[in-house]
């Protein structure tokens, strides 16, 4: 190859690696930028009084003078919206039949989403679920309620050629004439003096247990599950991940019998991460009945056998990478074989080590197929430290799955589940973080 | 080539100088070969090393005379595949027997690498490997022993301010001389030293030989070595090794004037090797 081509293919190599670290950066902004725009939704939000009040009554926090006191100057806010209503429901008795009936249906819906966006109508009974009980919470849901009240959907099917067109049509036109009418421009006007929008910093969404399947609340069953789970994992596969790690690369003489070990491990690192939740199940559940149903045992165990391949290979590898100068120097002062692994090896090999277990900690936390048959439930209060050998508990990465598939109302949630996204993506990054740190300064420490 | 024969080659005369020297054998190798696998690296040697004298191994590279060496503190137990034949006696006891101790044997016979090997510990931990292993766990004790082989390897005054340090941060001959206080600290009789200023330069080398010219006398010292200048230098015996085989064994003094093989002679006129 001539000079010329040869610095041509130079340029072209790095060109070519230059392409895609950009692409790999981009699709990584891609990826953040939206979770973290939007979990931070989740922390911070403009609260109404609402939220305020739900605080007081179901956390107990805050100053209950000066809520109830807020609470007051918002019902007078109020009070000429039940009071149209109620002019509306008088009105609506003297008119004759057909047109009566015409506006029933629509005074219901409307009724209907006046519950939702400011809470119970006066003289009503109280409904038992929370969100009976209260308004909306943020201001941002509490805008989306308004539009609804504002505009009703309708779908024009004229055009049989094409899908139906949505249309909106303003209520305000639909009840012209009547009681009703003036109460859509208040309460477009009013509804800040009504719900009180405050700008406020939740942190709490992280230490706070979830009501009504995260109509409110935080996420901390969630977290305290994760932890459970990944630090079970931990317990169950260090250990054995340690010992099979030493014994591969110090004991096992090279026989055919290790190296279908070794295949077996390779193997199993590569399998499907359902098929070890049906595995957890089949053998931990309903083979070994170390509890009833799901736990966060069986769960914590599952893991455990899914990052037991990648824990064992990196350990062996971190074992392999210590000179051989050191291992000959402990015994030829007279070290036996496993004082030597203990004293020299294990400690050579430390900053190895802890990075594999680090990022398969990252990778436990962040599992959803393994825990769905042996740990995960939807909807679950924190566990205390003993009822994770027989109870199940909410987890991140399956709720997280679960508010976007599964939940009765997706898109009143949406902000708590892009919450999630956000909090097991910091976890996940704090403990690389971690790892990174920590194998800095093990090596460090080393290098002296 | 003609390689010398068995009756050539000097089986008596190891016993031989010892006696004329007043001298008793601390390693003694009767008819001793090495195999890796099928590879037979050391072939029926017979030499005795004599008790705190300096004994030099020289030969060409691949002669055997590492694995001659090796064999005395079994640290060719790692190699698969590895066997003996012969004897090898220490103080009398077969070193390969069946119920030889190795932890006690390599605590008898301490070992200086080729390469400097410091743990990646700190230079106190380094030197206190050895005993913490074995007996001693007492802080006190520990510091007395580590500061009398720091002061034996001539490295106390160098490093008494900085023991904590990392035994890496040091240069490349100081670390080698923590290593054989290292060895030192676990008091063996035997000191076997693996081509020990090979990886250091010219000033640390002399250091290094110095060194040995104060521990003669006080340990058996077995020593392989390329140079032949430091074999004339440290040793007061001399083994000269060719393919595996010992060509010629005696004072030192006597080798290089007047070595009896012309082997020998032709080794140390770098005629070949």
């Amino acid at each position: 190859m001539n000079l010329g081509s040869r610095k041509l293919f130079d340029r072209s190599l790095t060109g070519v690696s230059i392409m895609a670290i950009i692409l790999m950066s981009l699709s990584l902004l891609v990826l953040l930028g939206p979770i973290f725009s939007r979990g931070l939704g989740a922390f911070i939000f403009r609260a109404t009084s609402e939220h305020r009040r739900l605080l007081l009554e179901q956390f107990n926090r805050g100053d209950a003078e000066e809520i109830a006191a807020e609470t007051r100057a918002v019902a007078g806010a109020r009070r000429p919206v039940y009071e149209m209503l109620e002019k509306f429901k008088k009105e609506l008795a003297t008119m004759e039949y057909p047109r009566r009936q015409g506006f029933r249906a629509e005074l219901k819906e409307v009724k209907n989403l006046l519950r939702e966006l400011l809470g119970p109508l006066p003289g009503e009974p109280e409904g038992v679920m929370l969100r009976q009980q209260y308004g909306q919470t943020r201001w941002d849901r509490a805008r989306i309620k308004l539009e609804q009240i504002l505009y009703s959907e309708q779908w024009d099917y004229s055009d049989t050629r094409s899908m139906g067109k949505k249309i909106l049509v303003p209520r305000q036109r639909s009840f012209a004439g009547t009681q009703l009418e003036p109460l859509f421009p208040y309460l477009k006007n009013n509804l800040d003096k009504m719900l009180r929008p405050r700008l406020v910093f939740y942190w709490r969404f992280l230490s706070d247990v979830s009501m009504n399947s995260h109509f409110f609340g935080g996420i901390w069953p969630e977290i305290l599950g994760t932890i459970y789970l990944t630090l079970g994992a931990m317990i169950f596969a260090i250990p054995f991940g340690i010992i099979a790690a030493i014994y591969l690369s110090e004991f096992a003489s090279g026989g055919r019998l290790v190296s279908l070990l070794r295949v077996c491990i390779s193997t199993l690192a590569g399998v499907p991460s359902i098929v070890f939740g049906l595995f957890g199940l089949a053998f931990f559940i309903n083979t070994l009945h170390l509890s009833n149903s799901k736990s966060v045992l069986a769960g914590s165990a599952t893991l455990a056998l899914l990052i037991l391949p990648t824990i064992i290979r990196s350990a062996e590898e971190a074992l392999k990478a210590v000179p051989h100068t050191y291992k000959e120097a402990a015994l030829s002062l007279g070290a036996s074989q496993l004082r030597m692994v203990l004293t020299v090896l294990l400690p050579a090999a430390l900053p190895g080590i802890l990075t594999g277990i680090i990022i398969s900690m990252g990778r436990a936390a962040g599992e959803t197929a393994p825990i769905i048959f042996t740990a995960a439930v939807s909807v679950g209060q924190p566990l205390k430290i003993w009822e994770t050998l027989s109870q199940p508990t909410p987890a991140l990465p399956w709720n997280i799955y679960n508010l976007a598939t599964e939940h009765q109302a997706v898109d009143e949630i949406r902000h708590v589940q892009f919450g999630m996204v956000l909090t097991l993506v910091l976890l996940v990054l704090l403990l690389n973080l971690a790892a990174i740190m920590i194998r800095a300064r093990i090596s460090k420490k080393m290098r002296g | 080539m003609i390689l010398p024969t068995q009756q050539s080659t000097p089986l008596l005369q190891g016993p031989a100088i010892l006696n004329e020297n007043g001298l008793k054998a601390h390693v003694a190798c009767q008819d001793f070969s090495f195999f890796y696998n099928d590879n037979q690296a050391v072939k029926s040697v017979t030499l005795d090393f004599p008790s705190y004298q300096v004994t030099a191994i020289i030969g060409p590279s691949g002669c055997g005379k590492s694995t001659l060496l090796r064999s005395i503190n079994r640290m060719n137990d790692l190699i698969p595949g590895s066997r003996t034949s012969g004897k090898l006696l220490f103080d009398g006891q077969e070193i390969y027997g069946p119920r030889l101790d190795v932890v006690t044997l390599r605590r008898r016979i301490g070992m200086v690498f080729q390469k400097p090997n410091p743990f990646p510990k700190s230079i106190f931990n380094n030197v206190a490997y050895g005993r913490r292993l074995h007996d001693t766990q007492n802080q006190e004790e520990l510091r007395s022993i580590v500061e009398t082989s720091l002061r034996r390897a001539g490295l106390w005054d160098e490093v008494k301010d900085r023991l904590d340090d990392n035994a890496l941060s040091l240069s490349g001959g100081q670390q080698q001389r923590l290593c054989i206080a290292r060895a030192l600290a676990v008091d063996p009789e035997i000191l076997l030293m693996d081509e020990p200023t090979s990886a250091l330069d010219p000033r640390a080398t002399a250091r290094i030989e110095d060194l040995i010219a104060e521990l003669r006398g006080r340990y058996t010292i077995i020593i392989v070595t390329h140079n032949m200048q430091q074999a004339a230098r440290v040793s007061d015996f001399t083994a000269f090794l060719y393919e595996g085989n010992l060509i010629e064994y005696g004072q030192t003094a006597q080798i290089f004037t007047k070595p009896r093989e012309k082997q020998t002679e032709d080794y140390m006129t770098g005629r070949f090797g």
